[in-house]
């Protein structure tokens, strides 16, 4: 199989085991491109590719940006704090007017939870989602998915623990539909506010206790409190959120296990959901997640852009 | 479909022998020289080509194996994209002279696009192209090889194929004929 089952990539949840798999082989391809000494392949090169961001982003419009570089698409940047958005353009009528001026691909992210459903119904292009709300984030699931492969592998049964802010998490909801998909064994763990409701229904087990919960793990997840996302307290001081579930080598020593494999989707707050010697540490392969971002997102805008025979 | 025996494994061995003096000829001790060849089926005749010129010479080319799908030209001009292979290529092309293989050469644009593949490498001196066969009067492109093994005339609706046993004991190449319709 080379071809994707979908034209878009709006989440992990509609797509297939195999979609998986051709993006990865995919992605082994363009991870060997960008450590050449010219990181560059021809590829998309009469492709242009919008990254409208209505949200801020840091680490994912870079990698965006840069994975559409490596394969010479031409990029246009769009963010909704300087845009006709604020003078009261709708969501169809702005990408609209982008697509107009011959744009191929839209990259997108949105803050409510569904806007690239709604968008694909009304537009006519191929969409990559690049996070909505608390809802999904395909690229940096199939990210994590790839590194966690490179070292462990096939992830079959493999025992991975999400670890945090769940209910604010779009990289929660992904990471468990991928790494299930993929045939691996996902538990959420965090405080009992910040686990939405009925997410068992996902196949996914709570564990409110961390201590138990690492022991479990071969990985550990650990996702970052959405202190922007929540307009309430969900508990009492970020102090005790970091005793309570804050990965430190104190804790991993005091369980007598020191190899589990730690993830983070970043921004990294220092101190809190993990500390300094974890983050830095040997079995940290957060650094790994942001290089094999940029070869991931290649293989997704490459097989999003090569299916359609838009030229002759 | 019908198929014709083009070469058996005998006069196969013997193409390849003389491939490799070829080579040993213009290059000598392959002092400054390297081959790459060029994926998917380009890699079983440079494998080969390899061994026999370290038989001839006792000389270990370097060889490189590379996949030039992202070079194409036909990219989103096909209902699919075609799924890459494996590029294994570790020095630099900079400075060197470079023998580029592949197995049939038919219109000429997989060595365009292996050529645009192997200068993101660095800078080659010189290269040169090695076709086990060669479609002649069907290239599309200005591309003539410098090593060829066999010359054949096929039209369109016929395909070449070389075929490579696992043990090397039944190689061999074949012309396949289809009919227009099939």
């Amino acid at each position: 199989m080379s071809k994707l089952s979908t034209k878009r990539l709006l989440g992990i949840k509609n797509i297939t085991r195999d979609d998986i798999d051709l993006i990865f082989k995919t992605a082994d391809n363009f991870k060997e491109v960008i450590n050449r000494p010219i990181k560059k392949v021809p590829s998309l090169r009469d492709i242009t590719i919008a990254n409208i961001f209505f949200e801020n982003s840091t680490r994912t419009k870079l990698s965006f940006e840069l994975a559409e570089k490596r394969l010479s698409a031409d990029v246009i940047n769009f963010s909704a704090g300087s845009s006709s958005v604020k003078k009261g353009e709708t969501l169809i009528d702005t990408v609209n007017n982008i697509l107009a001026m011959k744009v191929d691909m839209v990259v997108m992210r949105h803050p409510n939870p569904g806007a690239h459903v709604f968008l694909s119904k009304h537009v006519n292009c191929a969409i990559v989602n690049a996070g909505d709300g608390a809802h999904e984030h395909p690229t940096q699931a199939l990210l994590d998915a790839f590194s966690l492969r490179e070292r462990l592998g096939d992830l079959t049964g493999k025992k991975i623990l999400i670890v945090g802010d769940i209910l604010h998490s779009r990289v929660a909801l992904s990471n468990i539909f991928c790494l299930q998909k993929l045939g691996a064994e996902v538990r959420v763990c965090g405080p009992a506010t910040l686990i939405p409701k009925h997410i068992e229904s996902l196949g996914v087990k709570v564990m409110l206790n961390f201590k138990e919960a690492l022991a479990w793990c071969d990985v550990a997840n650990m996702l970052r409190i959405q202190l922007e996302r929540q307009d309430i307290q969900y508990f009492p001081t970020l102090r005790e959120y970091s005793m309570q579930y804050g990965l430190s080598n104190d804790l991993l020593d005091s369980i007598g296990k020191k190899d589990i494999i730690i993830m983070h989707p970043g921004p990294i707050n220092r101190g809190v959901e993990i500390t300094s010697d974890i983050a830095d540490g040997e079995h940290s392969i957060i650094l790994n997640q942001v290089e094999n971002g940029v070869a991931v997102r290649m293989a997704v805008l490459y097989l999003l852009a090569g299916q359609t025979n838009t030229i002759s | 479909m019908e198929s014709r025996l083009l070469l058996n494994h005998q006069a196969l061995e013997h193409t390849l022998n003389r491939l490799a003096f070829e080579l040993f000829e213009k290059h000598g001790d392959f002092q400054n020289t390297a081959i790459i060849a060029l994926q998917p089926r380009g890699v079983l005749l440079g494998r080969r080509i390899v061994e026999r010129i370290a038989d001839l010479t006792g000389v270990k080319v370097p060889y490189g194996e590379l996949d030039v799908t992202f070079y194409r030209d036909d990219f989103r001009r096909r209902d699919e994209p075609l799924v890459p292979a494996k590029t294994n290529l570790d020095f630099s092309v900079e400075g060197k002279r470079i023998i580029l293989v592949d197995d049939v050469l038919y219109t000429g644009r997989t060595v365009r696009s292996g050529m645009d593949a192997m200068l993101d490498f660095g800078r080659p001196i010189q290269v040169e192209l090695m076709a086990l066969i060669d479609r002649r009067f069907s290239r599309e492109l200005p591309v003539q090889p410098d090593y060829v093994g066999r010359m054949v005339d096929v039209v369109k609706h016929e395909t070449v194929k070389v075929h490579w046993s696992e043990y090397n004991s039944d190689n061999k190449v074949t012309l396949y004929s289809f009919a227009n319709n099939e």
